[in-house]
């Protein structure tokens, strides 16, 4: 059984996003690249399942759209421990140009559950994972926090309004991949950093897809109004203010 | 040409949510200058649809069928589609949740339909369809033009103001996806707590974070949080640390909320911690350090240890209630 992580690289989260030709494009200058969280988790997960030999996955692959300048990222997955990578080498525009590029790559190998992060800490769309799986026509399952491989099934545990499910899903399928699926991201050892060196990235020409969609102008969110500070032991009066500034209680 | 809106429904129910975007959706259609068609799947009585007339549905597809049972996205996506050709719509609204998330990306591929999701506000035009949405995890609003003839729009909760605007309403029955469920989904188990005030629905909500010390500590958190109506919530580290259930867990690998109001209490404010949060109208900081990044964020702040500060808040809300 393989598994296809599909990754996507974003600035750290501690980055200061900029932007650059009148706030047309990111400013790339001075990011620090990483894999996307969820990303990171699902490759994590992915990994747990091969090192258990009753799970049955034999190979755990990594797939990025995206230019050469990328592979460190790609390099970084091999290190945590992916036996191989695909690259499809062309710039990422939209969520469905990659999901498009992604179904691609899929049908030329040979893989039965695909996991895809449910968002990227970027765009923030949570849409590539469930195009893929239509691109594919395979199942999808949104949310899922828990992946058990049994009898040939996918188990996972999907997250509803005020609850969960437990569901047996037919494979292939795409699983989306929320917080929960593994408890920390499992950090690049040196010997695995030795390792990726020699590990495989298949690059793979992209098709011709066009984007749907297209940012046109960056801005910064609204500014908040200075905080206004209560002394910690007239407690009331903030309870006044919420009541009679901001009415909101 | 018209606007769909696909309503969700909790065991036969819409909540709020559901006319927020009803709400939307007419803003929309009245820019398109056209009217709203809802897409409704599962089993919801007719008194309980006619309540999207309330705010401008003109018209309700109601798919209730073998299909329609199990939440199998690939279907839903396929009987969205087909009520959108039906309609020949061309702009598609859902929410922004869980299901939204699930169904948006499918129905995209399906129809060649561009999606601009978590949105809050109505689209800045409509030809060329241009629209802004949070990306970078609330650090930016990108304005994003959907290129495509069919457009898909989810919108993120608690950020549209219902708006009234009583329609008269047909229903129909609309016949769905007549090759039934897909039968690769097996629901093996389900837990669901009914009745408990979701936090993705909560006005206001209470969060505690390391600052609280202990989950001993707990017990003014929740009292706070029952005496205003709110849910409460809580930062990573306590999660992580088992102090807190993970579905409490506000932030950008957790939940991302919009309250009106929303109590930080003992959480420093981390990049990560405000992109779930900064959405919220409202914020309220009470926490030891004066330089917290929180009261950046932050509107009305306390400066002093949370849990000793909590406790006499609590008692000057029941003296402010009992006034």
């Amino acid at each position: 059984m393989n598994i296809l992580v599909c990754i996507s690289q974003v600035p750290d989260t501690t980055t200061k996003v900029k932007f650059t030709e009148n706030n047309t494009k990111l400013d790339t200058g001075g990011i620090q690249w990483v894999i996307n969280p969820w990303d990171e988790l699902s490759l994590t997960r992915a990994l747990e399942l091969k090192d258990d030999p009753s799970s049955g996955v034999q190979k755990v692959s990594v797939a990025h759209v995206g230019p050469a300048s990328n592979e460190a990222t790609i390099r970084k997955a091999l290190a945590i421990g992916a036996d191989d990578a695909y690259r499809v080498d062309t710039d990422a525009l939209d969520a469905y140009q990659v999901a498009a590029q992604l179904a691609e790559l899929v049908k030329t190998g040979s893989f039965d559950i695909i996991l895809c992060g449910i968002e990227s800490s970027d765009y923030n769309g949570s849409n590539v994972g469930g195009m893929l799986a239509e691109f594919l026509d395979y199942t999808s399952v949104s949310g899922i926090s828990q992946l058990e491989i049994s009898e040939g099934k996918a188990i996972v545990n999907r997250e509803i309004d005020g609850g969960k499910e437990s569901l047996a899903v037919s494979l292939p399928f795409v699983g989306i991949v929320q917080k929960g699926i593994a408890k920390e991201p499992r950090i690049a050892a040196m010997r695995g950093i030795m390792m990726a060196r020699k590990k495989p990235i298949n690059v793979t020409a992209a098709k011709d897809i066009a984007p749907l969609t297209e940012v046109k102008e960056f801005e910064p969110p609204k500014p908040r109004p200075a905080c206004k500070f209560v002394d910690p032991d007239n407690p009331a009066e903030l309870i006044e203010l919420l009541q009679n500034e901001a009415k909101v209680i | 040409m018209s606007v769909l809106l696909y309503t969700e429904n909790w065991e036969g129910k819409f909540k709020k949510l559901t006319f927020e975007l009803a709400s939307y959706a007419s803003g929309v259609a009245e820019m398109l200058g056209t009217g709203v068609t809802a897409v409704s799947i599962g089993s919801v009585d007719d008194q309980e649809l006619k309540k999207l007339g309330e705010y401008g549905v003109g018209k309700i597809l109601k798919a209730d069928n073998e299909a329609t049972g199990q939440f199998d996205t690939g279907v839903y996506a396929k009987i969205i589609a087909d009520a959108a050709d039906k309609e020949n719509a061309e702009i598609i609204i859902m929410a922004n949740n869980n299901a939204g998330k699930a169904i948006a990306p499918r129905l995209s591929v399906r129809l060649k339909a561009g999606v601009a999701s978590a949105v809050s506000e109505l689209p800045v035009s409509v030809s060329p369809f241009f629209i802004k949405k949070r990306v970078f995890s609330g650090n930016a609003v990108a304005g994003t033009e959907i290129k495509t003839e069919k457009k898909i729009v989810t919108l993120s909760q608690n950020s549209f103001d219902l708006a009234e605007k009583p329609a008269d309403i047909i229903i129909e029955n609309f016949d769905a996806a007549a090759g039934g469920p897909s039968g690769n989904i097996e629901v093996r188990e389900v837990e669901r707590q009914s009745g408990k005030l979701l936090l993705t629905d909560a006005e206001i909500v209470v969060s505690g974070g390391r600052g609280m010390k202990s989950p001993d500590n707990w017990g003014p958190i929740e009292e706070f949080a029952k005496l205003l109506g709110g849910a409460t919530a809580c930062s990573r580290p306590v999660s992580d640390e088992g102090w807190r259930p993970h579905e409490e867990h506000t932030g950008q690998t957790g939940k991302i909320i919009a309250p009106n109001l929303y109590f930080a209490i003992g959480i420093s404010g981390a990049t990560q911690h405000l992109a779930g949060i900064s959405a919220s109208k409202v914020i309220v900081a009470i926490n030891n350090d004066k330089d917290a990044p929180i009261f950046d964020a932050a509107q009305y702040g306390i400066v002093g240890d949370a849990s000793k500060v909590l406790p006499k808040l609590v008692e000057a809300l029941k003296e402010a209630k009992s006034a």
